[in-house]
């Protein structure tokens, strides 16, 4: 139940969608794009969001699009539900990102672009995109852009007031590059991560993407650089790329900063199992 | 062993079909147009003084029609010691404690109203476990604990009586166990073990939350309706508490969305009714969210337990000692009787001549505790278990043996000093014998999968006797369809645990007829059935099993005696079923209940006979008062026994596990129905084992609690359930309905600490706190120096 | 903020006043009287308030009211003497009852998409409902019994009495 009101506003074209934003937001309705639904009712409920309008964006054509051409770019719009890009099996390297998300029924819910702009510090979808330096489009109302992930999402989405995320796009080639990932919880399959990672192997080397470990998802190049480093053995890598976390390792109610790391050495050591065909 | 034509059969709930379909009305589900709505102002500290409670702001939303603060209506209530505010007013003791109530025209306008109400507070050092509470120098939780007012009254004895909080400290209450001669018992003792366990608080997380419906009408007539597991103790708690008739103090229960000892607790309903005086006794409806029901109503106690335990060379036990100290929360109410009920049943079945225990209930800046499933013994059983478990090891006996040898016998005493026989104490050794089948034992304890992965088994047994205070009882009432159906009128709740349906069972049975022509009304209405005690200890069918079978003894005295007039046969002669009453003989010779039940009059206006109307009463005999420093004393009518097993699959590496079987073997007297008995202690085993391995308040350091809602606070989801396998042994018990014992229960008391046995097997270190998450795991083997 | 919007619910339409911010769990119990959908934690936690839009599972304590118009809803007010209800009572698939409308939804919606659904499937679907009365097992027998039967009639010769 909210207990505050907005007005809904579903507009049918991204150019109906930022000039609303625009006027709503000089009219001092602190308004808000809304896809999913799912964070405004869960947070706001807590007092974490609060807004005067939402704009819905799910009836925009561009933020629907899933597309495919032959080996070319892969689309994906942000307004498809997680259980849709899963099914489409249009990129694994996504769909298992976006499947491990949540649970099944809120996955018919929560959209790709709710996930990437989420309030909450996870943003699991995101892994896959940093990993294949996919292409955000972002649309506002200076008009449409389109940007490397590593332009636009630092820590968090960085939008600019009044933008929306309207698709992604990702080269064609990582539909079939082998990859791994793993999601490691406190106890219960339904949770928040402790860690979730992916990693993407590219002709002979390892991409790198975690999320939960840090206050924020990442790829690091500095761990990156560590784990191909096939001069030292497993072992040693993963102990240097540990060294490289960027940011500190988060303590909360679902581990400690130590059990965290514990967890990310043996899923690293199964992700280069894995990937690299390398004996333990 | 005696067969019944519907007793044990697996009668279907009479309900089923409205609960697939959602035609069941909880107490949400109903609407009154014209009930106002209060929200709750919840204190956002564990301890600290309140200044100024500024509801200015609060007041200018339109809608809201009543604001009351604990300064309005500064009021001590409780159960046991009458220390807990309605709303706080001076202190604030833990984080969620109610201080202010916003009723308005709906529940948005509530909300809102509340987060404009500013609170001052000034906070105060924190109690924040019971271990820190028992300290000399700890802050004190109450000051004055010596003014307060203790409910000695009805329960002045059993678990709700002979309480004695102890000044200067957090002590609320202390429970003793003083059996034989503890010094002599470690002195007889080769071996001696000396262990603590313990686990914080955690909850029932029950899918409905609490909610209360309060009205006040014009003649003074108070009218609630709650999702309560305690009708009448409500209304007399009201009644007391707001100087009011009790006959003018009407309770309502709906069908209830589970409980599990959490709707025992009375705190919703003084709060509707005192909201609902400041609105004019308007209906108003106070419901909890799932962040209240956690957090403000209370939970489920935790647990500081020290278990020392003595053993001869061969393995036979001769002394335990135990000292517990309980995480009570903040004020007393029910955890008082829980810690004391821990003490009564304390050894676990087994034959321990010498026994010391010390049950300590104490005050923290925690949420405050009720009632949990279990009641004291699934909390006792973790620590007893495990160093029962650690004691065979040291021996070299295997622990399956080691519990044989000593399961406690007719002619035992318990904890307590009673004496035990077959009827009062169900067959532990028969479970444990038929455990190691099921289990498959004897095919090893502990397997080796491959160099990662182990698999281990894990058992417990645990006993419970239900602590009802002495003189409770219930009472039913019988009525009669002109066609010879009967209803039954008895204030039982359903919970889901299918009380309702067994009890048409009972009455089908003893008429002889069919169960579908026994019809039962699922609602309760103090105004309406006799007076039963809470709907709890898992003595429900026990009381209104034996109250029914009175109301069928008296009703059928009444169809013979009517139909003996008019078919001119001898009353001793006549026998009744399928709807008639028939001479034994010459059964032809017969009458229909349709002709009788509401009367016979002959022609010539002489009446045979007035309409048939069964009443039943009882009352559990023999329970008497409990020493609060030896013990000694009878707590209720009988202990079911359960053997349990839970079998695990480790990941030595990653110290993750996944649960594979577990099994309970139950001595429960004569099963009433089957499935509804199978799946009910199926349905507990989940619950122990998601509270084992899952569940567990945490509280920052300042003893706010993190762990508020199911993102949070995690239960057992579907997938991750081991197979479950139940079996009952069927010895009955003399004085019960067709020779049943208690069962709600006993599902869930042995699987922590089976499945810790179990995953301290696997892990190869001893496991003492729960839950049992695989950082735990890994932390105690680290500490241990176990590698993988 | 407050508009009068019609939803598709059952088969039916369904009119309603409601505010924005409405969501379609707010409107189905307190407009509608459709109190089958529970309000277990308004959180997207437990799965008492799942109903069905288009066939698939939503909770709808975390869709807003006007986000359901256009899609087809169904309660459990709308499934009458279903295999799943059938399942449900004849495996002991409850007790208290509170959970139950959700799982049958989910269920349902589960053993239509699904018809051969294996084990992992109905874990992946059913661990989005929470129950605190029964183990599991219950609610599982169930789901398999009508999985069961469901491929029992497809595989029945037609033209056999």
């Amino acid at each position: 139940m909210l207990h505050f009101n907005f007005d809904y506003y579903r507009p049918s074209s991204i150019d109906e969608a930022v000039e609303l934003f625009d006027k709503l937001d000089q009219d001092g309705k602190k308004p808000i794009y809304l896809s999913g639904g799912t964070e405004i009712t869960t947070l706001g409920r807590l007092n974490q969001v609060f807004t005067k309008a939402v704009i819905d964006v799910k009836g925009i054509p561009e933020c629907n699009v899933l597309d495919y051409k032959q080996d070319s770019v892969v689309v994906v719009g942000a307004a498809l539900t997680l259980t849709q890009v899963w099914e489409s099996k249009i990129l694994p390297l996504l769909g298992e990102a976006c499947v491990r998300i949540g649970d099944r029924t809120s996955r018919n819910q929560i959209t790709l672009g709710g996930n990437l702009a989420s309030e909450i510090i996870y943003r699991e979808a995101v892994l896959p995109l940093l990993l294949s330096n996919s292409t955000f489009v972002v649309a506002g109302i200076e008009g449409i852009r389109q940007l490397s992930v590593h332009k636009i999402f630092k820590e968090k989405l960085r939008l600019k007031r009044g933008e929306f995320l309207v698709q992604i796009k990702v080269d064609g080639k990582y539909r079939k590059m082998p990859f791994y990932i793993e999601k490691k919880r406190k106890s219960e399959r339904v949770d928040y991560p402790l860690i979730t990672l992916e990693a993407l192997k590219v002709d002979r080397s390892i991409r790198l993407a975690i999320s939960g470990l840090c206050a924020f998802p990442f790829r690091s190049y500095e761990m990156e650089k560590e784990l191909n480093n096939t001069d030292i053995s497993i072992e040693e890598r993963i102990d240097r790329a540990i060294l490289r976390i960027p940011a500190p390792v988060i303590s909360d109610i679902r581990g400690s900063r130590e059990y965290r790391i514990f967890v990310l050495r043996n899923t690293l050591l199964d992700a280069l199992i894995y990937l690299g065909g390398v004996r333990a | 062993m005696k067969r019944y034509r519907v007793i044990g059969k697996s009668v279907l709930k009479k309900e089923s079909w409205d609960k697939v379909s959602g035609r069941v009305k909880y107490i949400d589900d109903h609407q009154e147009v014209g009930t106002l709505h209060v929200k709750l102002l919840t204190s956002t500290y564990a301890h600290a003084y309140i200044g100024n409670v500024d509801t200015t702001e609060a007041w200018k939303v339109p809608g809201v029609r009543a604001i009351v603060t604990g300064k309005d209506y500064p009021l001590l209530i409780g159960t046991t010691i009458k220390d807990r505010p309605l709303l706080a007013f001076d202190k604030v003791r833990y984080y969620g404690e109610p201080i202010a109530m916003v009723i308005a025209d709906t529940e948005v306008i509530a909300i809102q109203a509340v987060t404009l109400i500013c609170v001052e507070y000034k906070p105060l050092r924190v109690v924040n476990s019971p271990v820190e509470a028992y300290q000399k120098d700890a802050p004190l939780v109450h000051d004055q604990i010596e003014q307060y007012l203790i409910d000695q009254d009805a329960d002045t004895t059993g678990t709700s009586g002979g309480i004695r909080p102890v000044p200067g400290t957090n002590i609320a209450n202390r429970q003793g166990i003083r059996k034989g001669n503890i010094e002599r018992g470690f002195a007889r003792s080769d071996v001696i073990v000396e262990e603590v366990f313990s686990f914080k608080q955690s909850d029932h997380t029950a899918i409905e939350t609490r909610c209360a419906d309060v009205e006040i009408k014009k003649t003074g007539e108070v009218i609630i309706h709650s999702a309560s597991q305690e009708p009448f103790e409500m209304r007399e708690l009201i009644s007391q508490t707001f100087n009011i008739d009790e006959g003018k103090v009407h309770v309502h229960i709906p069908l209830v969305g589970g409980s599990f000892g959490a709707k025992t607790s009375v705190q919703l309903e003084p709060l509707a009714y005192v909201a609902s005086k400041a609105v004019g006794g308007r209906k108003v409806r106070l419901r909890n969210s799932r962040e209240e029901d956690i957090v403000t109503s209370p939970v489920h106690i935790g647990l500081h337990a020290k278990v020392k335990m003595g053993c001869t060379r061969d393995g036979k036990l001769q002394a335990i000692k135990l000292f517990f100290l309980f995480d009570g929360g903040a004020y007393a109410e029910r955890a008082v009787p829980v810690t004391k009920a821990a003490a009564f049943d304390c050894t676990g079945p087994y034959t321990i001549d010498h026994v010391w225990c010390d049950s300590l209930c104490m005050y923290t800046n925690h949420p405050y505790a009720t009632d949990f499933r279990g009641f004291g013994r699934t909390e006792v059983a973790f620590g007893v278990e495990r160093t029962i478990d650690i004691m065979a090891n040291k021996l070299g006996m295997c622990p399956l043996e080691f519990r044989l040898k000593n399961a406690i016998q007719p002619g035992d005493t318990s904890p307590t000093k009673v004496l035990l026989n077959k009827s009062n104490l169900g067959d532990i050794r028969e479970c444990l014998l038929q455990l190691r089948e099921l289990i498959d034992w004897d095919r090893g304890q502990r397997i080796d999968i491959s160099d990662r992965i182990v698999r281990t088994k894990g058992i417990s047994c645990t006993w419970k006797n239900g602590d009802p205070p002495p003189g409770v009882g219930a009472g039913a009432i019988l009525t009669f369809n002109s066609d010879g159906g009967i209803n039954i009128n008895c204030a039982a709740i359903e919970i889901g645990q299918g009380t309702k349906t067994v009890l048409t069972q009972m009455v089908a049975e003893k008429m002889k007829m069919d169960v579908d022509d026994v019809f039962i009304q699922m609602e309760v209405n103090t105004q309406l059935s006799p007076e039963h005690w809470e709907t709890a200890a898992s003595r429900t069918t026990f009381l209104s099993g034996n109250a029914v079978l009175r109301a069928v003894e008296d009703a059928i005295r009444q169809l013979k005696r009517t139909a003996a007039i008019i078919l001119k046969v001898p009353v001793d002669e006549l026998e009744v079923a399928n709807k008639k009453v028939y001479k034994k003989t010459s059964p032809s010779i017969s009458i229909d209940f349709s002709e009788i039940v509401y009367g016979y009059i002959f022609p010539d206006g002489k009446v045979a006979g007035t309409q048939v109307v069964g009443r039943g009463t009882y009352m559990i005999p023999g329970i008497t008062e409990m020493d609060p420093v030896t013990g000694r004393g009878i707590q209720g009518p009988e202990w079911g026994v359960v053997a349990q097993a839970v079998e695990v699959e480790f990941d030595k590496r990653d110290n993750t596990f996944k649960l594979i079987r577990a099994v309970s073997v139950a001595d429960a007297g004569t099963i009433l129905n089957y499935k509804g008995a199978e799946t009910q202690v199926m349905g507990a085993m989940n619950m122990g084992l998601s509270f084992a391995t899952r569940e567990g308040f945490l509280y920052d350091d300042q003893g706010k609690v993190l762990t508020t809602q199911f993102r949070s606070y995690k239960v057992m989801h579907y997938g991750e359930q081991p197979e479950y396998i139940v079996r009952f042994i069927e010895n009955p018990v003399k004085g019960a309905p067709f020779g049943s014992r208690g069962l709600g229960e006993h599902g869930i008391m042995g699987m922590p600490a089976a499945v810790a046995n179990s995953l301290s097997l696997a892990a190869n270190v001893s496991l003492q706190q729960l839950p049992l998450t695989p950082e735990f795991i890994w932390k105690t083997r680290l500490k241990a120096g176990e590698v993988y | 903020m407050i508009e009068k919007l019609t939803l598709d619910i059952n088969g039916e339409q369904w009119v309603a006043t409601v505010r924005m911010a409405d969501t379609l769990l707010d409107v189905l119990r307190e407009k509608l009287d459709l109190t089958g959908a529970k309000r277990g934690c308004e959180n997207g936690d437990c799965g008492s308030c799942t109903v069905l839009a288009d066939g698939l599972p939503v909770k709808s304590c975390m869709m807003l009211a006007v986000d359901a118009i256009g899609k087809k809803l169904t309660t459990i007010e709308g499934l009458q003497d279903t295999p799943m209800q059938h399942a449900f009572v004849e495996k002991w698939a409850f007790q208290c009852g509170y959970c139950t409308s959700g799982f049958i939804m989910n269920a349902h919606a589960l053993v239509n998409q699904h018809p051969d659904a294996t084990d992992e499937i109905m874990e992946e679907w059913l661990s989005s409902n929470i129950c605190r009365c029964t183990s599991y097992q219950e609610i599982r027998e169930a789901v398999k019994s009508v999985l069961k039967e469901q491929r029992f009639d497809r595989k029945r010769p037609r033209n056999r009495r």
